[in-house]
């Protein structure tokens, strides 16, 4: 065991930041008196995390690797890093006037969700197997315990159950396909693993192409069923819709993005770093889960009948269409992933937020038939919900349409033409459950009263996002160009 | 001035249509009346510089179509052809619009009903003035659309709706022809404009054509393409069935539609050809035996009708038939002159009906009229001039055109020729006999309405009644004075270039060196069939149920207007709307909606709702999944790619 060197310490200083800012934000609430201990600290903890988020831009877009091999750092984890951290602190703001109304504010949750980023940063970060787990465990395990945060709420402790047995299901393949990549190539790091798988190639064959060990395709369909599960792609999606529906409505606006985010991330650094030379592999793999989510997520999301249900067959569609680029294996499908989740994270902000700040009863909405007449009752809301809806859609010229639009190019490109076909298809279908909300909101008559006073915050994440969305077409290359910078260190190094 | 004539009723129809609530009833009438009326003595001007002054000429609007050698201009021609017509509707639709403004006193869309009116006009007067056939075409068209607004104007009834469209459809059939005589025209002059078309016939008099597979001469062809247009829009034998439909609209619109403009496109259209039907004798035979056939046909059903307004109908369809056979023997300046003289006095009888049915709160049936000639002498008076006009009694205008047009016939001394003159003579004796049975039934015996209505029978407003007198006017002298000019010894420099005869066809000519019995026969049947009217109705009122039942068939036959009606509908429509009903049901509704839309709905719903039954809420299923998704991912790999 080397000493930490010091350089190392530069390049995993965000990292440093954030473990040692939670655990001072856990001492703070711990030793903390008075009545807004929580509220404090959940806004120091969106400040930390602004912090780290100008830290990991810091760091620069260059190939940097420590720990001994374990950790990288390079322009698209800094990328997707700091999509994380927004989409964290994005969700830590919707969270903390609703725990205050619902009477759940606690100090833990922020810590939990510090801590849960921390674990996304390092999942993005990993750069060998070990690293993988260790990120992926800490994410979840801070995040089992974030969905069941409302624990006398009989549905909020189920979901957490379902998601920590299922995770723990999934974590246990995950480990499975891991060791077998091991024993089979002889390395956990990723450098080493591809330096295997590649050399192996050669010595089989004259220099052509030769299929590789059974048992390292086994163990790399296990690791892919890990991550699916983590960005919740068919078939192993199943606990997606009751997570979703069972957690307080801010804890599934972080599911709905930060994770999402960075199992997106480790995905593609996985299947573009260790075993880029199994693209054969692999590509047939995402090919048919790209395709199975995106179809269930709009065929399935039509019959609901609950807001955060259909979000979360959405969320689901939308994971499939990201995997869309990266089943082209090319850098062009990459900058696709990557500016689809740039775009898909305001997408998701603006519309949880718009949930939060349309309460029955104390309890934000979640009956799609409640939305009716919307745009009489809440014309503004009305029509940030109608912007989102539409970007989902992917109708021009909304930033959701360019999302798509790069991926299926992508796809396109590396002559996958059925899937985008399907895709496009897909999308079609999906547009039926985004438009009805629409004609719902603005053709039909309001049923309900929703209660007035919406908390500032909020009303600014909203805004935020929805303008992200409406004038990313004004300035395309503001997000694209990053997008393209980042797929083009994964690619170059 | 000129370009003002056509395009001042357009410009009343815009302002009355489209400022309907603005203006209001009073401001429509007067707008549309006051433009009318101002277009109407423009027309006059017009008549008498063009086609007294001889002054023809063409005023350019704009281009319309360019596409290769397709040359198409908006253009309006003024030559005496058009001048006639011109002045007949110009005049006729001013007295029209003007009696409008009193009859449909009440009505809740009176400035629809004017917009609609003035419209009619522009198209007319587009269609006469028409420079080219596509242009005339347009105008074609947008009198039928008119004609159709028009008569389905009381939309709430469903037998107005039913006889708009029929005449609309009717019209299509002829409008096909039309269409085709048109393209025929292109193919075989690569022009459609009449100078060059006119210009090229003698030297396309022998080409041929190759139609349905066969070489056909080219011009009959043609010239047979364009009469069937002219006898769908003129309601000739065959199809004539929408006419007397057509009076579901209001009388105003009978008279100024369908009895003294529109219906006689055909025959101006016919007229305006004259350069091509005279080169294709066939066509001209078939124009002849198909007028004449109407002539006898219409005049035979206006026997037995009692509705006031399908007998003056009938006695339209009738009349065009005469126009027809006219134009048939070459006599087109016979054929124009009974135009003119016939817009005058059919709108004089029509307006009259209309007169009679306002003073009979809206009753049409002549079984229930009678014996209110003293309560309405006005009226009563005009009817009698109208009828003894169509009866062509001497001196009236009917007299001096209907007489010329049977001289013609005979004096053409063809086979078709004689065939006309025998069937007009005795339609001419039907005439009068269905004509003064209307005069009789309406006004004369006891009383048979109710007596409610008969105590409110009274004289209609001034409105109606100024224009009854001009057209009176027009009923009494247009004949005599025209005479000279039309069919007299001025009719060369009358004419000039707008109407063509063949050497040795001048029927007219002819028509003027008949024997004194051909001039003195029509005059003597008329005066035969008012006396036959009077013994039959005012006389012996027995005497026609007597006939009736003696003659059962026959008059069956007629009172079913020949079993034209119930032929078509079996042979036509109820095929037609079987064929779309069934296209309609499981065509479209089975095949189409079943399979596209609405099937790909139901199995996205389906597989929708399949999809969510997958999430049954237990772990254990989840897991199941999720093992089950690594087996299959692991075991297609290993089959597709493992080997």
């Amino acid at each position: 065991m080397t000493p930490i060197q010091m350089a190392d310490v530069g390049i995993i200083l965000p990292e440093l930041f954030l473990a040692v800012s939670a655990m001072g934000l856990l001492m703070l609430g711990v030793f903390g008196r008075g009545r807004d201990t929580a509220r404090t600290i959940a806004w120091g903890a969106v400040l930390v995390l602004a912090i780290t988020a100008v830290m990991v831009m810091g760091m620069g877009g260059e190939v940097r690797v420590a720990m001994n091999g374990q950790f990288r750092t390079d322009g698209f984890t800094v990328f997707m890093k700091v999509l994380a951290l927004l989409g964290a602190a994005a969700a830590l703001v919707l969270s903390i006037d609703y725990f205050e109304r619902a009477k759940i504010a606690r100090f833990e949750y922020p810590v939990l969700v510090v801590l849960a980023t921390l674990g996304m940063m390092l999942m993005i970060s990993a750069n060998s197997l070990m690293a993988l787990y260790v990120g992926l465990e800490l994410q979840s395990l801070a995040l089992y315990v974030c969905a069941s945060f409302h624990r006398d709420d009989v549905r909020s402790t189920e979901a957490g159950l379902k998601y920590f047995v299922l995770g723990a299901l999934s974590s246990g393949m995950l480990l499975y396909g891991a060791s077998l990549v091991y024993g089979f190539t002889g390395a956990t790091g990723f450098d080493a693993i591809a330096a295997a798988l590649h050399h192996g190639g050669e010595n089989h064959g004259d220099g052509a192409h030769t299929l590789p060990s059974v048992g390292v395709v086994v163990g790399l369909v296990f690791v892919i069923a890990g991550l699916a599960f983590k960005v919740s792609a068919v078939p192993f999606h199943m606990w997606t819709p009751d997570v979703y529906e069972g957690a307080p409505t801010p804890v599934t606006a972080l599911f709905a993005a930060a994770p999402k985010i960075a199992a997106i991330a480790l995905f593609v650094r996985v299947l573009a770093g260790p075993f880029e030379h199994l693209v054969a592999q692999w590509q047939q793999v995402i090919v048919l889960v790209s395709i199975a989510s995106m179809a269930l997520g709009a065929f399935a999301a039509i019959s609901q009948s609950s807001m955060k249900r259909l979000l979360a067959y959405s969320s689901i569609g939308h994971m499939g269409y990201a995997l869309v680029g990266l089943a082209a294996g090319s850098q062009a499908g990459v900058t696709g992933i990557a500016l689809y989740m740039a775009l898909y994270l305001p997408m998701t902000a603006a519309t949880f937020g718009i949930l939060l700040c349309l309460r029955i009863d104390g309890q934000p909405v979640d009956r799609i038939s409640d939305l009716a007449g919307l745009s009489r009752t809440r014309p503004g809301l009305a029509a940030a919900l109608a912007v989102a809806m539409f970007s989902m859609a992917g109708i021009p010229p909304l930033a959701g349409f360019f999302g798509k639009l790069y991926v299926f190019l992508a796809a396109i490109e590396a002559g996958l033409t059925t899937l985008a076909v399907l895709g496009v298809l897909a999308s079609v279908v999906g547009a039926y459950y985004y438009l009805r909300i629409i004609k719902l909101m603005y053709f039909d008559e309001p049923t309900v009263q929703f209660e007035a006073g919406q908390s500032t915050a909020v009303v600014a994440v909203i805004s935020l996002s929805t303008a992200v969305t409406v004038l990313f077409i004004a300035m395309p290359s503001a997000l694209i160009g990053p997008a393209r910078l980042a797929a083009a260190t994964l690619f170059g190094g | 001035m000129y370009a003002a004539v056509v395009f001042l009723p357009l410009l009343a129809a815009l302002i009355a249509g489209f400022g309907n609530r603005a203006l209001g009833d009073r401001g429509a009438q007067l707008v549309t009346s006051g433009s009318l009326i101002l277009a109407a003595v423009l027309g006059i001007v017009v008549f008498i510089e063009v086609a007294l002054g001889g002054q023809a000429r063409t005023v350019e609007v704009l281009r319309w179509i360019t596409v290769g050698s397709f040359d198409v201009s908006w253009a309006l021609r003024f030559d005496t052809l058009s001048a006639v017509m011109i002045v007949v509707v110009t005049v006729v639709s001013a007295c029209v619009h003007v009696y409008a403004c009193g009859y449909m006193h009440g009505d809740p869309s009176v400035p629809r009903f004017m917009a609609y009116l003035s419209l009619f006009t522009f198209f007319m007067l587009m269609l006469v003035t028409s420079d080219n056939l596509v242009q005339m075409f347009f105008g074609w068209e947008g009198v039928g659309l008119a004609s159709y607004l028009l008569i389905g104007f009381w939309y709430d009834r469903a037998s107005a709706n039913a006889a708009a469209i029929k005449a609309f459809v009717v019209n299509r059939v002829g409008d096909f022809g039309y269409a085709l005589g048109i393209f025929g025209v292109f193919l075989l002059f690569d022009s459609v404009s009449f100078d060059a078309i006119f210009q090229a016939a003698p030297d396309k008099a022998d080409a041929t054509l190759s139609f349905l597979g066969m070489e056909v001469h080219a011009l009959t062809v043609i010239c047979l393409l364009l009469f069937i247009g002219a006898m769908g829009k003129s309601a000739q034998l065959g199809l004539h069935t929408w006419l007397p439909d057509a009076m579901e609209g209001p009388t105003p619109v009978s008279a100024l539609i369908h009895a003294a403009t529109m219906v006689t496109a055909g025959v101006f259209m016919v007229c305006r050809m004259s350069p091509l039907f005279e080169l294709a004798p066939v066509a001209l035979t078939v124009v002849t035996v198909v007028g004449a056939m109407t002539a006898i046909f219409a005049a035979t059903v206006g026997l037995t009708q009692t509705d006031i307004k399908r007998v003056i109908a009938y006695s339209t369809c009738s009349q065009l038939g005469y126009m027809f056979f006219a134009a048939g023997v070459s006599a087109y300046g016979g054929a124009m002159f009974h135009l003119m003289t016939h817009a005058f006095f059919k709108a004089l009888l029509f307006l009259g009906a209309g007169s009679v049915i306002h003073a009979m709160s809206g009753e049409q049936d002549m079984r229930r009229m009678g014996g209110i000639y003293r309560k309405i002498p006005y009226t009563y008076a005009m009817m009698w001039v109208g009828s003894l006009a169509l009866a062509g009694m001497p001196f009236f205008a009917g007299f001096w055109s209907k007489d010329l047009i049977l001289e013609a016939a005979y004096g053409a001394h063809s086979a078709h020729g004689l065939f006309a003159f025998w069937l007009g003579i005795a339609a001419a004796f039907l005439t009068a006999f269905y004509s003064w049975r209307l005069l009789f039934l309406t006004f004369h015996g006891a009383p048979r309405a109710d007596r409610h209505t008969m105590d409110h029978v009274h004289e209609s407003p001034l409105t109606m009644t100024v224009p009854l007198a001009v057209l009176a006017f027009g009923a009494l002298f247009s004949g005599i004075v025209a005479y000279e000019w039309f069919v007299g010894h001025d009719r060369a420099q009358f004419w000039g270039a707008a109407l063509f005869v063949a050497e040795g066809n001048d029927a007219i000519e002819a028509a003027h060196h008949v024997p004194t019995w051909v001039k003195l026969l029509p005059l003597i049947v008329s005066i035969a069939g008012i006396l036959g009217a009077w013994l039959a109705y005012v006389l012996v009122p027995s005497l026609p149920g007597a006939v009736a039942r003696a003659l059962r068939p026959v008059y069956l036959f007629f009172l079913n207007k020949w079993y034209f009606d119930d032929l078509y509908d079996r042979l036509f429509v109820k095929p037609a709307m079987a064929l779309g009903y069934g296209l309609w049901k499981s065509g479209d509704g089975a095949v189409i909606d079943g399979v596209g839309p609405d099937g790909v709905a139901a199995a996205t719903r389906n597989l929708s709702r399949r999809a969510a039954a997958l999430q049954s809420g237990y772990v254990y299923h989840y897991a199941f999944a999720m093992l089950i998704g690594v087996v299959v991912i692991v075991s297609l790999y290993l089959f597709t790619q493992g080997r």
